[in-house]
Formats: C-alpha cells, structure tokens, sequence
C-alpha cells in the first residue's frame, strides 16, 4: 500500500521522510533546494475558500466593466477585457485572441470556480461532484493563467497611449489589481495535501 | 559517492498531482495513484524527445516572431508596422527606459534566455553531465516561473487594438508575429513541462 510518511522531491527525486514544520516553516529537498512542502494551519482551506470567493466575485467586476477609457478629440471609446479579446477575433489575428480568451479568462474562472466548488463541498464534509477530476484539471491548467502579465501588459499599452490620447483608468483596471492579489493569496493558501486526505477519508 | 535514496531506486512511485509516494507496480502495467488516480510515471514519458521537438518548433518561430510586424498603425501620417524591437526602441525615445528596459526583457531576453537554457538543460543530460547538478535543477526552476511573462507583448497589441481600432485618428491591427510570438511563447512553456530534472540526477546515480 501507500507509504504516506515520504514525499519524493520532484526534481531530483530524492526521498525526504515527512516530518512536523513549525508555523510558517517550509520543507526544502536536501540535495536540489527544491521545495518539498509547506508548513499549513489547521484553517488552511477555509482561509484559501474565503480568499478564492472573493477572488470570483472580483473576476466578476473585472469583466463586466471596462478596463479602461480612451479620449481623442471628443471621441470616447472603452474596452472589457472580453471585448478586447472580440476586438482581436474581429481583426482576423484569431489564434491571438483564442490565446488571450484562454489565459485571462477561462484558466482563471475555471480555476476560481472548481477551487471554490470543491472547498465549499469539502467544508460541509461532502465529496463534492467530480471533486478529484476538478483538482487534476486546476493542477494541469495552473502555469497557464496569466493575470499578473496581462495587467502589466495593460500598463505598458497605457503609457503608450498616454502619448495620443487622454486615459481614463476603468473600475476593472483596480479589480484586475485586487484580482491578481486574491488570486495568488487563495494558491498560497490553499492546503493541497489536506484536501487529498480529506478526500480519501470521504470515498 | 553513496547511493542517494531516491524513490525510483527503493521502488516507489510519486505522484506529481497529489505528492503521495506509493509502491511501483510490477513492471509493463501501468501505474495509477492510489489516492487522487493520476497515472504515474517513475520519469516524464519520452522527455527529452518531447523537450527538443517543442523546443525546435519555438526556435524556428523565434525568426517570424521577430521579424514580421506584431503590430500595423494606419494614421492620417501613414501606415507604420512595429515589430517588438522597434516597439522597445519607440518606449526608449518617448524617455519610458523603465518600461522599455520591461519590455525588452520580457519579450526579447527571456525568451531567448529559455531557450539556450533548455537547450543546455536537455544537452547536458544527454551528454551524461554530471557537474553543476544543483545549479541546473535551479535554472529549470527559473525557466519554469519565468517563461509566462513573454506573454507581455501579446496582451499589450491586445489594449492597443481594443482601443484604438475604430477611433478616427489612427486604427491598430494585430500583425501576423503576434501570432508567432505567441506561438514561441506557448511552446517553450510546453518544453519547459515535458523535461523532466530528475534525469540530471539520474546520471550520477547509474555511474555512482
């Protein structure tokens, strides 16, 4: 059977006997400095499902609204992060937007969505619906949702446009800031190991 | 210089979704992971195969992406196409150096930085290297966090032609290297995935 004890170092596969971190600790492999694990408090998952639900309801705003405001001799235009990505499709430069549309908003909400359905199901001791595909999937997808870059890409695209026009910053400029943060906080957070056992003792 | 205990030499298997270390089954079946049901593999399948196809494609796209215009502005004054180092050249004569210095190296030095950098990485292992172990299980460390931010550019061409596609002024359109510039960017980061650090190890532990 399994022996829950070790954790193998995944990039040098070094054995490492698991032992107890003290708060705020980290394990580290002792032969590539790899990171092993963790030290995680016991409201580990409910701190990262408070911080993942506020992160949904800020991917909410951040699309809804636009990014930002453009103002040239009295003409005003605006764009939504999903109107950019249209804009792209429109503009026949279609594997752009299709690469747009998957890093900045499907990995994300999908990400968002199944970390909270499955933490939300868990909290009430539940094995929530396709909770072990739903985790595979956030593992497999997490390199690729890129909201840190896409909001440092629009700050490079206003300064150059502060050139020609007047910039109006949008509300979902802020909420894509406060986004990325939650985003990152609800990751850090989030206790993988606790799920899996708690998981397994629900099956 | 002694055995290291690794799971591959005592027998088991980690898996890469959920971390849990559990018993090889015998050789030829497959391995699934008895806690989240991951397949299980004691190394990443045909890595380094896998690493130079990805990486070959990316350098061949590294030539349109850099040549052919990511980005065509049509304006009263004319047409002009922005490829991303005149895009780096524009930011430093309008006096933005930060952001210029940015862009320059998100969108030219790490991407060609990750690619010499697996290059060495996937070489080294098949030349049996067995020096700088530790340093080259850091590099892929760097590599694999760094590479997501050559998307930069994209996502600027992206507002630029939101915003300025309609407008009476000027109009921007997406240019045919942005789509090679993505593509570079896609495929390192999916050769950076299919190598696999642990055969840097493995060498020194087959001659040991």
């Amino acid at each position: 059977m399994s022996s829950p004890t070790f954790v193998a170092c995944l990039e040098c596969d070094l054995l490492h006997r698991q032992t107890q971190l003290p708060s705020g600790g980290e394990a580290r492999c002792t032969r590539c400095g790899a990171l092993l694990y963790r030290h995680a408090p016991p409201d580990a998952n409910e701190r990262a499902l408070a911080l993942a639900l506020t992160a949904c309801i800020l991917f909410v705003v951040a699309n809804v609204y636009p990014i930002v405001g453009l103002e040239v001799q009295g003409t005003h235009t605006s764009s939504t992060l999903f109107g950019a990505v249209e804009s792209l499709w429109d503009d026949e430069a279609r594997t752009v937007a299709v690469l747009v549309f998957f890093t900045t908003i499907f990995v994300p909400a999908a990400e968002l969505i199944g970390l909270t359905w499955v933490l939300v199901t868990l909290r009430q001791g539940a094995r929530g619906r396709g909770a072990v595909p739903i985790l595979h999937f956030i593992e497999s997808v997490k390199p690729w949702g890129m909201v840190e870059v896409f909001l440092l890409g629009v700050l490079v695209s206003l300064v150059k446009l502060a050139h020609i026009a007047t910039i109006e910053p949008g509300v979902a400029l802020f909420s894509f800031g406060a986004l990325m943060a939650f985003i990152a906080a609800a990751a850090a957070a989030f206790d993988p190991d606790a799920a899996w056992k708690q998981l397994e003792t629900i099956r | 210089m002694s055995m290291a205990p690794t799971a591959a030499r005592s027998g088991l298997l980690a898996c890469e979704v959920c971390r849990l270390v559990s018993h090889a089954p015998p050789p030829g079946s497959d391995a699934y992971c008895p806690r989240c049901g991951a397949m299980l593999h004691t190394r990443k399948p045909a890595s380094l195969a896998r690493t130079w196809a990805f990486l070959i494609a990316a350098i061949i796209l590294y030539v349109p992406a850099n040549t052919l215009p990511i980005m065509d502005t049509s304006s009263l004054f004319g047409t002009q196409s922005d490829t991303i180092l005149s895009g780096v050249a524009f930011l430093w004569t309008s006096g933005s150096f930060v952001l210029a210095s940015l862009v320059f190296f998100a969108s030219v030095m790490v991407p060609l930085a990750k690619m010499i950098a697996l290059a060495v990485l996937a070489g080294s292992v098949q030349m049996r290297s067995v020096r700088h172990q530790r340093t080259r299980t850091r590099l892929y460390r760097i590599i694999e966090f760094a590479g997501r931010w050559s998307m930069l550019d994209i996502y600027v061409v992206t507002i630029l032609v939101a915003l300025v596609q309609v407008s009476t002024f000027a109009s921007i359109h997406a240019g045919p290297g942005a789509a090679a510039f993505g593509a570079v960017v896609v495929l390192t980061m999916f050769a950076a995935a299919s190598f696999d650090p642990r055969l840097i190890w493995d060498i020194q532990e087959k001659e040991s």
